[in-house]
């Protein structure tokens, strides 16, 4: 044989339904659901032959075609265990540019331009807050990347460890020399093995290459990065829990302000971001701020990862431009409900988004339009409900895992939080009065406006609009002790059994 | 270092403070008095029981005065009828939360969580109880610990922490199972570090640790946040 051929593991391209995946290159041929038999075709027709083998290509173009993957550039087609791809990708040729061409302040002003707002969910500007940090004489400075994923059914960040880790590394590098800073941290859960793994073997790389360390690409820039691993709890998600969770203290929440960008780590100005947000910089910082803000929408710029689950045709991590509208995602990329089920609802941010019906799916995804109808961009949770369930029922079930997750500091949330659960197993147990639905009402809003953290003023958002989209299935379960899905009305015996 | 001296408004009145003195200090300073459980002067600011929430024009966010610092030209209302409805609301969620049951309670018209709910009206609990049953720890020579009426303000182990320095008390667990406990996990009594100061008792707001023999009046007096101030001083 003559033809050469190299076979690498790479990261995972998205495609949830149809895995394994093996992808021939050139020409991004993706098969499909491949077995060793299947490889010995594809061996013999499409490498030696050059004959790709169609009925095991992966056919749902749609999927792929909405798509706009810029985070996810190297997602699937790069080996994340070595460095020497992600460098012939063009990687770290951005940071290059940086120390030789450009000043921090410069990169800042790139970043401003771009219009990126932070991918961990509150959408902040990100240019802004770079300046915040750099303005800030107190040294030394700190970054932290968020790798804390712990919305149930949210798989993003992992995918981009485990695929891309040096486009976090890189994004990390031209952040810290933005805002001068020396030292930084990946807080990543303990739950992620192989992102773990991943991740240290790319620091490893990174520092036997002189790209982390001492005097970066021979000049006098210094970073040096370490990991740090989360203890299981979906709080330390939060930013001021993270920074209390790196110090080596119990993941709790405080107010703001102080702001980490003036007083976090060690009470030393801190930059945090999300690890989708720092993959984005090296893009922003090689084609400049200006060709980033050209994808999404003028107020919202980019694209942004989403973990679709649920009942959904094609289930699995896209990434697509801001302002796609919903139905788009849920029906031409997600391929709408199997098994001929009718569309309910979809849930939009994970367990403290908001359920969403289907008048709603026009609305363009970005963080403002969400916000307005109740949902949240949150860590880009997607799960998609059909006819089989009940919507008090999955009320119940988010606000249960809340309750669950509350760290205990303030009120509204521990012993709130609570108080609704208690409330929802009245009504599914039958034993609900309307009076229910005011109490669950007021003491939503409540939870929302008075917590403390994100958590605790998200957490409602199952609940609040459930009742504002889906209040009739409410009244049924209250008044007729009825529900449309046959889920709820168990006895404790069966619900043991289950 | 200078301090800048800024001008706002509480309540429509012009107040005049040093930059960064919080809203609590500031509002109290001039005269008013924000409802507060889990804050205490002399300890840092907690945030927790959310009573001091108040509003800030230009934001339709809500603020913990207890935390907050003020700034120049801020507008802050601490009256309102949303922020009585909500600290209404807080407090009910407190005494829905374990087993408060005034009459058969040590703290009974001594303890601060009683007091607001007097002072707020809060006349029923719309939630239904959750009786808590956890085992009173009271192996201790003379300091009790009914964790059935603690409210998790964290005055004690703040209190613990940073005056006495010996940070004994902790939380475990999180959420509604959060606990006070002792060292890591101890009863009382058998705790190596805890130097039986009585300060955790001293400020604790509620019934939750007590002085088995002395007069309850005697331990939660009102005036214990200048004791706290004053021994902080003298050290």
């Amino acid at each position: 044989m003559e033809k050469e051929c190299k076979v690498a593991r790479t990261g995972c391209i998205g495609t949830c339904s149809v895995g394994p995946a093996v992808l021939v290159e050139p020409g991004d041929y993706l098969y499909q659901s491949v077995t060793p038999d299947k490889v010995r075709e594809i061996v013999r027709d499409h490498i030696v032959l050059g004959l790709p083998v169609k009925d095991m290509l992966y056919k749902n173009e749609a999927y792929f075609q909405k798509q706009h993957r810029l985070v996810l550039r190297n997602a699937g087609k790069i080996d994340p265990s070595r460095i020497q791809d992600y460098i012939s990708a063009g990687g770290y040729s951005a940071l290059a540019k940086c120390l030789a061409t450009m000043t921090p302040q410069g990169v800042i002003y790139e970043v401003v331009t771009s219009g990126l707002r932070g991918r961990g969910g509150a959408g902040f500007p990100t240019g802004q807050k770079w300046s915040l940090v750099a303005r800030s004489h107190n040294t030394p400075k700190y970054i932290v990347a968020n790798l804390d994923e712990g919305d149930p059914g949210v798989f993003a960040n992992r995918t981009l460890a485990e695929a891309d880790p040096h486009a976090i590394i890189e994004g990390m590098l031209i952040a810290a020399y933005a805002i001068g800073a020396e030292k930084g941290y990946i807080y990543i859960r303990s739950e992620y093995p192989l992102a773990i793994q991943t991740l240290q073997k790319a620091i490893a790389q990174a520092k036997a290459m002189s790209l982390l360390g001492e005097k970066i690409l021979e000049t006098s820039f210094k970073f040096d990065l370490e990991l740090r691993f989360g203890a299981g709890a979906f709080v330390a998600g939060e930013e001021t829990a993270i920074l209390a969770s790196v110090e080596g203290r119990r993941a709790m929440p405080r107010p703001r302000p102080p702001y980490p960008a003036n007083s976090g780590l060690w009470q030393k100005p801190t930059l945090i971001q999300n690890v989708e947000t720092l993959a984005n910089i090296p893009l922003i910082v090689q084609n400049g701020g200006h060709w980033f803000s050209k994808t999404g929408t003028p107020k919202c710029t980019g694209t942004k990862c989403f973990s679709l689950t649920g009942k959904i045709s094609n289930p699995g991590l896209i990434e697509v431009p801001m302002g796609i509208t919903l139905r788009e995602v849920v029906f031409d990329i997600g391929g709408g409900v199997p098994d001929g089920k009718k569309f309910k609802a979809v849930l939009v941010g994970g367990p403290s988004g908001g359920c969403l019906p289907e008048t709603l799916l026009e609305i363009p995804i970005d963080y403002d339009s969400l916000t307005k109808v109740g949902a949240i961009m949150g860590s880009g949770g997607i799960v998609v409900i059909d006819e089989d369930s009940c919507m008090v029922d999955t009320a119940r079930f988010f606000t249960e895992f809340c309750v669950d997750e509350s760290c205990g500091k303030c009120t509204p949330c521990r012993a709130g939080l609570a108080r609704l659960k208690e409330v929802f197993d009245k009504i599914t147990h039958g034993q609900g009065e309307m009076s229910d639905i005011a109490t669950l009402e007021k003491s939503g809003v409540y939870i929302r406006d008075a917590s403390l953290c994100g958590l605790g003023q998200t957490a409602p958002n199952p609940v609040i609009t459930t009742l504002r989209y889906f209040k009739d299935e409410y009244v049924k379960h209250i008044v007729e002790k009825q529900c449309v899905a046959g889920k709820c009305f168990k006895t404790r015996d069966e619900e043991e059994l289950e | 270092m200078s301090v800048n001296i800024i001008k706002l408004k509480i309540d429509g009145v012009e107040v005049t403070v040093p930059e960064g003195t919080a809203i609590l200090k500031a509002a109290k300073d001039s005269g008013i008095i924000i409802p507060t459980l889990c804050n205490l002067e002399g300890l840092t600011a907690y945030g927790g029981c959310r009573l001091c929430l108040v509003e800030v024009s230009g934001t339709p966010k809500l603020f913990p005065a207890c935390s907050t610092p003020v700034g120049p030209n801020m507008e802050i209302t601490t009256q309102s009828d949303k922020l009585k409805e909500y600290r209404k609301m807080a407090v009910q969620m407190l005494l829905a939360e374990r087993t408060h049951i005034c009459s058969v309670c040590v703290a009974d018209d001594h303890c601060e969580l009683q007091a607001m709910a007097n002072q707020l009206g809060v006349d029923h609990v719309m939630f239904e109880r959750n009786w808590s049953q956890d085992e009173i720890d009271s192996t201790h020579d003379f300091l009790v610990i009914d964790r059935n009426r603690c409210i998790l303000c964290t005055r004690c182990i703040r209190v613990c922490d940073q005056i006495e320095g010996v940070h004994t008390l902790d939380l475990k667990l999180r959420g509604k199972d959060s606990q006070v406990i002792m060292d890591l996990d101890e009863h009382w009594g058998n705790s190596c570090s805890c130097t039986s100061c009585r300060k955790c008792a001293k400020v604790c707001p509620v019934g939750a640790i007590y002085i088995e023999g002395e007069p309850i009046e005697h331990t939660k007096k009102r005036d214990i946040a200048e004791f706290i101030v004053e021994r902080r001083n003298r050290r």
